[in-house]
């Protein structure tokens, strides 16, 4: 097996890589081949060679799995003795998790309405400026990057060196305190503020995605509007809360809530930049904390669960201003 | 595009392709454009702008600095000392970074290529199949199966971890790629399905009709009719599926268990950032390694990875 499953070399990595390449294609070319005559080959079996992969995945990497977790998140650590509602329990009661979950709710307050903000004044301007291609590009560009990367960027913006003679800041923003006579701060263990410094990340993050889609309404709003708004003599400000906000709002409620569902599973962030220490930990973070560190499979199913159901709703609405935005085109 | 009822992808595809139809009117509009360009509006974009790229900057040019520099002064003490032809700029941390033994990112890299490829291919392949039944192919409780798949998109993939990686592990495949491959295979496809089952109603009902009247089952339709015409659809997938296998850290922290033997960048990385925390000179280089990848192929593909990164915006 060792060709099939060794990873103890280059070599053997990308042949192992190919290996699995090619039985995909050989399978999938055969279940095919063996379908490929229109005449003698029954419906069902054709409809089966389609659909059956993908939906044998499905089932066994979603839905199974799925059910599995919904019942463990009602099994004690070991996953063994029925508890009822106890997970639940301790995670809207116990200290440390009421924290979590208000650090959750601070994160999917704030990151949406500030990235949107953004991104919609940024889509605003930068329809009117020179150079809009590259400053677009340079605001999209941190949607390219791993949020890990992203977190390492942001850490050395944050980075702290004490206060004594001869130490130089070498973290920007310490360096701006500096400079303005105030002295340099933790600003990733401070509590509480220290969750505010990585909401800032993924603001930097989202507002890319919002200026893009936004920039791409305001451009769709009709040219006969526009005109007969500034005959009637709107302009600036005006035009702004008047008619660009109005016509863009569908675009709004899906960037708000698209932005709020990717919040709302936030982990890379938190793990690359505290771990979840100094009170910065949310759902996600926590779920992986309890399920592979402290292995208390109950409660990290249970966490799970609670991120199943708050995301729910969400994609509800999201859903339905799609379709809404849809009809009105 | 009246049948998709997802906004982000026409829109991208608007703003990225003005349809060539309305050349003259698209002109017109940016002749118009132009001369509405506000200097306070440019001003501002361009502090904006600026303001974004600072932080990466910051971390960039710390990247190129020697180690001794980067622990005694500022970054942005470089652009004095570019003037004063003090600056000094070296390639060590990314050496150290790349072959140091106690970092070694060169060999996660590799296995960061080595998990991406398979998990690309393999689910747009097994997503275009079943979008192409589903859009072509009458099969009784067709409809009711395509908006379960569709549903199966609220699923956080937190919820279905643990069972997968036991399931893993009865397997004897724990620890290798193929846990890799298969959770981000299976992870994309209920996007990937409903995206590209979106694409495949676009193309009009008489070409497939023709191919049916000219003999052809439905795998010659698949592969004569409808795979050359969806050629931008899959490249915009791929490209988002591409930077989400390489880019993600969850599913590889879990699945492979962060031994150095199949884990990607990010989880390196990610681990080095908790372990080595004030270590800038291997941690810059070290970020972009990880982000060189992603970088090129923003600035080489952009208005692809655009349009893909919008239609899979809501996946995680």
């Amino acid at each position: 097996m060792d060709w099939f499953l060794g990873t103890d070399t280059a070599t053997q990595k990308l042949v192992g890589m190919a290996v699995a390449i090619l039985l995909f294609v050989v399978v999938m070319g055969v279940i095919l081949l063996a379908v490929d005559r229109p005449r003698r080959v029954p419906r069902w079996v054709v409809v089966a060679a389609f659909v059956g992969p993908a939906l044998l995945l499905l089932a066994f990497g979603l839905v199974y799995p799925g059910i599995v977790t919904i019942r463990a998140s009602f099994y004690d650590k070991a996953g063994s003795t029925f508890v009822g509602l106890d997970n639940f329990v301790t995670a809207f009661t116990n200290e440390q998790f009421l924290i979590v979950l208000r650090n959750t709710a601070v994160w999917v307050l704030l990151v949406p309405v500030a990235a949107t903000a953004f991104g919609l004044i940024y889509a605003v301007v930068v329809d009117k400026s020179r150079w809009e291609k590259l400053a677009k590009a340079l605001v999209f560009l941190p949607m390219a990057i791993s949020m890990v990367g992203a977190s390492i960027i942001w850490k050395f913006v944050y980075e702290f060196r004490p206060d004594q003679p001869g130490v130089n800041q070498i973290g920007l923003l310490n360096q701006l305190l500096v400079w303005l006579g105030i002295p340099p701060q933790q600003f990733l263990i401070t509590q509480p503020q220290n969750t505010i410094f990585l909401i800032v990340v993924l603001i930097w993050i989202q507002t890319g995605f919002a200026m893009t889609l936004l920039a791409a309404a305001i451009r769709a709003i009709p040219d006969d509007i526009v005109e007969a708004a500034r005959l009637d003599g709107l302009t600036g400000l005006g035009m702004f809360r008047y008619i660009t906000v109005p016509s863009i709002r569908p675009a709004l409620v899906v960037v708000l809530t698209t932005i709020a569902i990717t919040t709302l599973k936030v982990f890379d962030i938190v793990r690359t930049m505290t771990g979840g220490q100094f009170g910065t930990s949310v759902v996600a973070n926590e779920f992986y904390t309890q399920s592979f560190r402290q292995n208390n499979a109950g409660l990290g199913a249970a966490l799970a669960v609670i991120l199943f159901v708050l995301v729910i709703p969400i994609v509800w609405y999201n859903i339905r201003q799609m379709r809404l935005s849809e009809d009105v085109r | 595009m009246s049948t998709t009822p997802t906004p982000p992808v026409t829109d991208a595809d608007a703003a990225a392709t003005p349809a060539p139809r309305s050349r003259g009117v698209s002109d017109r509009a940016r002749i118009a454009r132009k001369r509405l360009s506000n200097p306070w509006a440019s001003g501002i974009a361009l502090v904006l702008a600026v303001l974004w790229t600072i932080p990466t900057l910051g971390l960039l040019v710390t990247s190129f600095r020697p180690e001794l520099e980067i622990r005694r002064s500022g970054w942005w003490t470089i652009f004095g000392d570019v003037f004063s032809g003090e600056a000094q700029f070296s390639l060590d941390n990314y050496e150290t970074a790349l072959f140091g033994s106690s970092t070694n990112l060169g060999s996660y890299f590799l296995n960061s290529i080595v998990i991406t490829l398979p998990a690309v291919i393999i689910p747009i392949t097994l997503a275009l199949l079943a979008a192409y039944a589903f859009a072509w192919i009458e099969f009784p409780g067709r409809d009711f199966l395509f908006v379960a798949v569709f549903a199966l998109q609220i699923i956080p993939i937190q919820i279905t971890m643990i069972p997968l990686l036991s399931a893993y592990v009865s397997a004897g495949v724990a620890g290798t790629f193929w846990t890799v491959w298969l959770s981000h295979s299976i992870f994309a496809l209920p996007l990937a399905i409903f995206l590209l089952h979106n694409f495949m109603k676009d193309i009009p009902a008489s070409l497939v009709e023709a191919a049916r009247v000219d003999g052809a089952g439905h795998v010659k339709i698949f592969f004569r009719v409808m795979l050359p015409l969806l050629v931008p659809a899959i490249a915009a997938f791929g490209i988002f599926q591409f930077l989400w296998v390489w880019n993600d850290l969850l599913v590889a922290l879990v699945f492979t268990g962060a031994t150095p033997d199949v884990a990607p960048l990010t989880v390196r990385v990610a681990e080095l950032a908790g372990s080595r925390g004030g270590d800038w000179p291997v941690l810059s280089a070290g970020a972009f390694i990880s982000m060189v990848v992603p970088l090129v192929v923003f600035l080489g593909l952009q208005r692809y990875f655009v349009r893909g990164l919008l239609a899979g915006s809501v996946k995680g």
